[in-house]
């Protein structure tokens, strides 16, 4: 949560919040049914028409920005969605073009994709986790093969966020000369998706089996000597928008619980008179505001691209993802029993929590690379 | 100066960047830990260093002018601040000298108080120190038991204080005595302001467990004070010492515009970084121990950036006074997970030495046994968050047995 905020951000801001509060609710996610899906794309081009997938693109690219810093806008819309748990393709959406405009002018050109995610008329999801694997997206077991006139690919992915829904992949390959990412339409032959259990009953997941899958050279992203520092770039996006949704949810939670503390009573006073949850709300609250420090700071450091980028979401991923944890388990622990059934609302914004805890590094995997950034 | 003179805060920086460069001494990163206990000398040199940023028109940044100071923003502390990195800096006077006593005396002092401390302070003539707690409580100040009593016009100070950061180093001292038996604790107060070299005023200092001798305790016995000694008003003593813990807790939290210069090292692990724990066990390539060291990184930096928030969220409003018990609160739970990430990089070695001599692992040792004085120095974690619960939240506070009741009728433990 940004301390300041513009009119023109502010109304950014309750556009977002009128549509999400007319097309979503936390008591359709709780009822759907095994298989439904949780968004559909007349929903998401209705969010692309107020400008969720503009953010970050530039203007000649159909983009555009209501603060002229797009990242910070991208940032506050997270939170909007991430404090009612909002389904849909808004992160691989917002990371592949993250890819698409780093990759701009360097390799085949991707402008027309580019436009229609844009303006919502296409999703698009990262496909860059593989079954079983941890992250390592410079580590790719699906094969892209140079034929005559394209590449040929080979392998599975897993944990798409949007796969089902999605027009294309972006899928991370290995080449022979190196990591590279591709551009693939999800109707090509030899493409299947299917749908995977996932935790978080916003976010439905998919795994994509590539069989023999031919693309045309055009369909390449970036170059092989440029791929690292696109995936980096997707990787920041991903992380923030994370971090931001986890900020909004945690906002909406602890709200929820401070007014439980206050409603609630037991042997004739409130929770909220108890010297030990005082204290347990007082550092939920301190860890709720480091968390609002280091997601902006990261925002910040991404938005200026500063060269402590790469360090900053690390720093905010490993702080955040664990944080939103500890806190939502203790208001859950502050409700009482009431807290884990199906019918609160804490489940869902667990389930995104431990979702995007494990998604995009977990927390170690983020210190690791805080250790390597810092040439240990 | 108006606002139409002010230098910008580029320019400031610019300015500062070409000063320091011709005159400031480079810190030396090569040079041995300090011993704890021994910093005599470490008083002498943040004295001359002071006098040098003096005479560079670079001291009091924020301090108005009338005071000796620049009268400038905290953005241009900010920016000297950063400025200052890879130099030597006089930040023992950082705190409490500039960032809570001489800010208090600002807010709530006499005119000459104000000229002739806060002036003295900015030129690296005079340290300053408090006297607040004592030994029979630590979070309950206003309970003290030290008394100053009325003689004609000269006050008496009678009774014990404990606690004192370098008060062995410093000249003046802010020290709160109750001047009325007869009210509620809050209400009989005086705050004072006297010289450490005042007769019957005897000083120790105290040796903690990882052999820091920085803390004092003292005893004055008929120590006699003028009436211009009192700071604020006669029984208004808390207003003064409520400011004295907003500014402390601001300072420890990291959040004082008053800080300038920060401290090279992290006094919480004993001065060692923990790369330099890791790189000293040869378990710097273990993923356990690399994941450990980015946690480590990662608490310091959303430290850091949780006092800018925090102190710009204050000063705009945004958030009210209290709430730099969060910076209070979360500096304690990074500096002790700090202490305990590297015990266990240290692992098996954390015991011993190198030879007779303590060595890295055993000052990471020594580090963890002081490790909840963290959550002990400025306030105690349970007060931060009485005070963010209470202050902050709107919940109910807690009972106390002594409110609204004279002192003297109050009930006191044995100890």
């Amino acid at each position: 949560m940004e301390l300041e905020l513009t009119a023109d951000q502010k109304l950014f801001q309750s556009s977002a919040r009128s549509l999400l509060e007319k097309d979503h609710s936390l008591d359709r996610l709780r009822r759907l049914e095994p298989g439904e899906s949780a968004w559909d794309r007349d929903s998401w081009q209705r969010g692309a028409e107020l400008g969720w997938a503009a953010t970050i693109v530039p203007e000649e690219l159909g983009g555009g920005s209501v603060s002229g810093e797009g990242v910070r806008d991208l940032t506050l819309l997270a939170e909007e969605l991430g404090s009612v748990v909002a389904p849909g393709p808004f992160l691989p959406v917002n990371v592949v073009l993250a890819g698409l405009v780093a990759a701009h002018g360097t390799g085949p050109d991707h402008t027309a994709t580019i436009e229609a995610l844009v303006a919502g008329e296409q999703v698009a999801a990262w496909a860059v986790y593989e079954p079983g694997g941890h992250w390592a997206p410079e580590a790719a077991h699906v094969a892209a093969s140079p034929t005559a006139d394209g590449w040929r690919l080979d392998g599975t992915k897993d944990r798409v966020e949007a796969g089902l829904q999605a027009d294309l992949l972006l899928v991370t390959a290995t080449t022979p000369e190196g990591l590279a990412q591709f551009l693939v339409p999800t109707s090509a032959e030899g493409v299947t998706t299917s749908p995977q259990w996932a935790l978080d009953l916003s976010r439905p997941l998919a795994e994509v089996r590539l069989d023999g899958v031919v693309v045309g050279p055009d369909a390449v992203v970036g170059t092989p000597a440029t791929t690292a520092e696109i995936v980096e770039k997707q990787l920041q996006i991903a992380l923030l928008v994370q971090c931001a949704e986890l900020c909004g949810g945690l906002e909406k939670m602890f709200a929820l619980t401070m007014q439980w503390g206050f409603d609630r009573y037991s042997f004739g006073r409130p929770l909220a008179s108890y010297q030990a949850l005082k204290h347990r709300y007082a550092d939920m609250r301190t860890w709720l505001e480091a968390c609002h420090s280091t997601t902006q700071a990261a925002a910040e450091a991404v938005q200026a691209g500063s060269p402590d980028a790469p360090q900053l979401v690390s720093v905010a991923k490993s702080f955040v993802a664990e944080r939103a944890q500890w806190i939502l388990q203790d208001c859950v622990q502050l409700h009482g029993g009431i807290g884990v059934t199906w019918e609160h609302d804490l489940h869902l914004y667990l389930r995104r929590a431990t979702s995007d805890r494990a998604l995009y590094g977990t927390p170690e995997d983020h210190r690791r690379r805080l250790a390597d950034l810092s040439s240990l | 100066m108006t606002t139409a003179e002010t230098e910008t805060v580029e320019s400031f920086r610019l300015r500062a960047r070409a000063w320091l460069a011709e005159n400031m001494p480079r810190l030396d990163a090569d040079a041995p830990l300090p011993t704890l206990g021994d910093d005599d000398h470490e008083w002498v040199r943040a004295r001359e260093l002071q006098k040098l940023l003096h005479a560079g028109g670079f001291a009091g940044i924020c301090f108005p002018r009338e005071y000796g100071g620049l009268g400038l923003s905290p953005a241009h502390q900010r920016a000297f601040t950063e400025e200052t990195a890879g130099y030597e800096m006089p930040v023992q006077l950082n705190i409490p000298t500039f960032s809570i006593v001489a800010a208090t005396l600002l807010d709530m002092g006499s005119e000459e108080q104000k000229r002739e401390r806060i002036s003295a302070a900015i030129r690296g003539d005079e340290v300053l120190c408090q006297f607040l707690s004592e030994p029979s409580g630590g979070s309950d100040l206003a309970g003290l038991l030290t008394r100053a009593e009325l003689d004609g016009d000269t006050w008496i100070l009678n009774g014990q204080k404990t606690w004192s950061t370098s008060a062995y180093a410093a000249d003046w001292g802010l020290c709160l005595a109750r001047t009325n038996w007869d009210v509620p604790k809050h209400r009989g107060l005086t705050m004072f302001l006297i010289p450490t070299e005042a007769p019957g005023l005897h000083m120790n200092r105290v040796k903690m467990v990882n052999g820091s001798r920085e803390f004092c305790e003292e005893f004055f016995t008929d120590v006699q004070l003028p009436a211009s000694a009192v700071v604020g008003e006669v029984n208004n003593g808390w207003a003064v010492a409520s400011r004295q813990l907003f500014h402390e807790r601001n300072a420890v939290g990291g959040g004082s515009p008053y800080v300038s210069g920060i401290a090279g090292r992290p006094r919480a692990l004993g001065g060692q970084s923990l790369f330099t724990v890791a790189r000293a066990t040869g378990r710097a390539a273990e993923p356990g121990v690399r994941e450990r060291v980015g946690e480590w990184v990662a608490l310091e930096a959303v430290k850091n950036q949780m006092v800018s928030r925090v102190s710009r969220a204050i000063g705009s409003g945004a958030l009210p006074p209290p709430a730099a018990s969060l910076l209070r609160l979360f500096h304690a739970e990074a500096a002790q997970r700090g202490t305990d990430l590297a015990m266990d990089i240290a692992g098996a070695q954390i015991a011993a030495g190198v030879g007779t001599d303590e060595g890295v692992t055993g000052r990471a040792g020594v580090s963890y046994l002081s490790r909840q004085g963290a959550s002990l120095g400025g306030g105690s974690s349970e007060m931060a968050r009485n005070q963010i619960s209470e202050r902050l939240l709107g919940m109910p506070r807690e009972p106390a047995a002594d409110r609204d009741i004279p002192f003297n009728q109050v009930k006191r433990g044995r100890v």
